[in-house]
């Protein structure tokens, strides 16, 4: 790796620690030139209100989705989204966001699928920065632009399409939307619109864990012991079978594929990002209502 | 949806020249000027439940909407929405700077696709400006219901 891992103590406990970077590491390595730091929000302005010196915006619907085709980018549009932002393939990148890093796990999901071999996590987010009083800056960042490779995107490890679920059904699956769309009642989250699917309910089999359950109070990944004890103990996923996460979209599954895969090590977890909206509006796939997973 | 011709109040029109006339770099900032510039809520609003929530956005925003009893019953716009989601305080910006203190009949003949004629879809995604379509479609019928009372 170009940047050495962060090797804060508290950080050794995941299954794969250098997939994470502490507040204080950054703010002592933020000038190292091989490492850019990205912010990735919902809310596309937060960014602009003030954001980490030197970090760059990129956003979800604007630069990781195509315009046309429900899809991401294409390696072409990729290569020219990160060389524009002095990207190379050796460079560390550091993701923060808003809202618990949910668009920052996203981001990093979809830089995952097309192989960037660095991509980090900045644990607590944007929110765990602000609170430590550390600096932001309304200023732009100015950087050289490089060339980075045209790499094509392979969905095959990480990511799952509806047919890969309906064969996988009878399998594990977590569902990490809120209670209210799991069971049914709600078709998106609380307080967002009610849109999106035709109905409501989930994947047979599949268990919940919403997603959020993976941070602490302060906004940090909960420890390594609170995490097996929801996902392992609770809910009984195990770290060597083949685990599927979904939501609406796949944005909120990404942050738990990144729980699972990064921090508690499970070998083999694609992200259904098709999720509710697809599967939810689809003729004729099972459903089920109601708080219980359900069988096939 | 498919751009109406019906003609903007004066100034959601400059508005809409100002953003129109600016790269999408530029319209962000504007869009953060407007969203700096969002008036705060008046005291009396404060954890009010005279406010309506406006669903469409991605974060909800709160707005409530004051009618004059008089002739040409002058509306005026109030809104609330947290310092973290600048978009949506950024589009309650532009809709209080273009229609707050218009008569109710001008703001009853905004059409329902000002939002989408901004500018702001390509700086903000379509998405994102549904949110704005949602806040306007709040305010006329608001403004509505609190000019023809009954």
């Amino acid at each position: 790796m170009p940047v050495p891992a962060d090797p804060s103590p508290e950080l050794a406990q995941y299954a794969h620690p250098e997939r994470l970077v502490t507040t204080a590491w950054l703010a002592e390595n933020l000038d190292d030139p091989g490492l850019v730091v990205v912010e990735s929000d919902e809310d596309v302005l937060l960014y602009d209100t003030g954001h980490i010196p030197g970090a760059v915006r990129i956003d979800w619907h604007l630069d990781l989705n195509d315009p046309l085709t429900r899809d991401y980018v294409d390696g072409e549009a990729f290569a020219r989204l990160m060389g524009g932002h002095g990207i190379t393939r050796d460079t560390t990148i550091v993701l923060y966001g808003d809202k618990n890093n949910w668009w920052a796990a996203y981001a990093l999901w979809v830089f995952s699928l097309f192989g960037h071999p660095d991509v980090r996590l900045l644990d607590g987010g944007r929110s765990a920065w602000v609170a430590e009083g550390r600096p932001m800056t309304r200023q732009a960042p100015s950087r050289v632009s490089t060339d980075y490779p045209l790499v094509r995107r392979d969905d095959s490890a990480l990511r799952a399409f509806q047919s890969d679920v309906l064969a996988h059904l009878g399998r594990p699956l977590v569902d990490v939307r809120s209670p209210g769309e799991y069971s049914g009642d709600l078709l998106h989250m609380p307080d967002y619109p009610q849109e999106g699917a035709m109905r409501g309910g989930h994947v047979p089999g599949a268990v919940s864990v919403p997603w959020a359950r993976a941070a602490a109070e302060d906004g940090r990944f909960k420890d390594r012991e609170d995490l097996e004890a929801i996902y392992l103990t609770e809910v009984g996923l195990d770290p060597q079978t083949e685990t599927i996460a979904y939501c609406r979209i796949g944005e909120r599954s990404s942050h738990t594929w990144f729980v699972l895969t990064h921090l508690l090590g499970f070998s083999h977890v694609r992200n259904y990002d098709g999720s509710w909206t697809e599967w939810g509006n689809s003729v004729r796939v099972p459903i089920v209502r109601g708080t219980q997973p359900g069988g096939v | 949806m498919t751009a109406s011709t019906t003609p903007l109040p004066a100034a959601l029109a400059d508005i809409a020249a100002d953003l129109q006339a600016a790269s999408a770099r530029g319209r962000l900032d504007l869009l953060l000027e407007f969203s700096d510039e969002l008036p705060p809520l008046p005291p009396r609003y404060a954890g009010s439940a005279l406010l309506e929530r406006v669903d469409e956005c991605q974060t909800p925003l709160f707005l409530t909407v004051e009618v004059e009893p008089e002739q040409p019953h002058r509306v005026h716009l109030f809104f609330a929405a947290p310092p973290e989601a600048p978009t949506t305080r950024g589009f309650a910006g532009i809709l209080h700077a273009g229609l707050d203190g218009l008569p109710a009949h001008d703001v009853l003949a905004v059409p329902d696709d000002a939002p989408m004629r901004l500018g702001l879809a390509e700086a903000v995604s379509p998405l994102r400006v549904r949110g704005m379509v949602g806040m306007l479609a709040r305010i006329k019928r608001q403004v509505r219901a609190k000019a023809h009372p009954g």
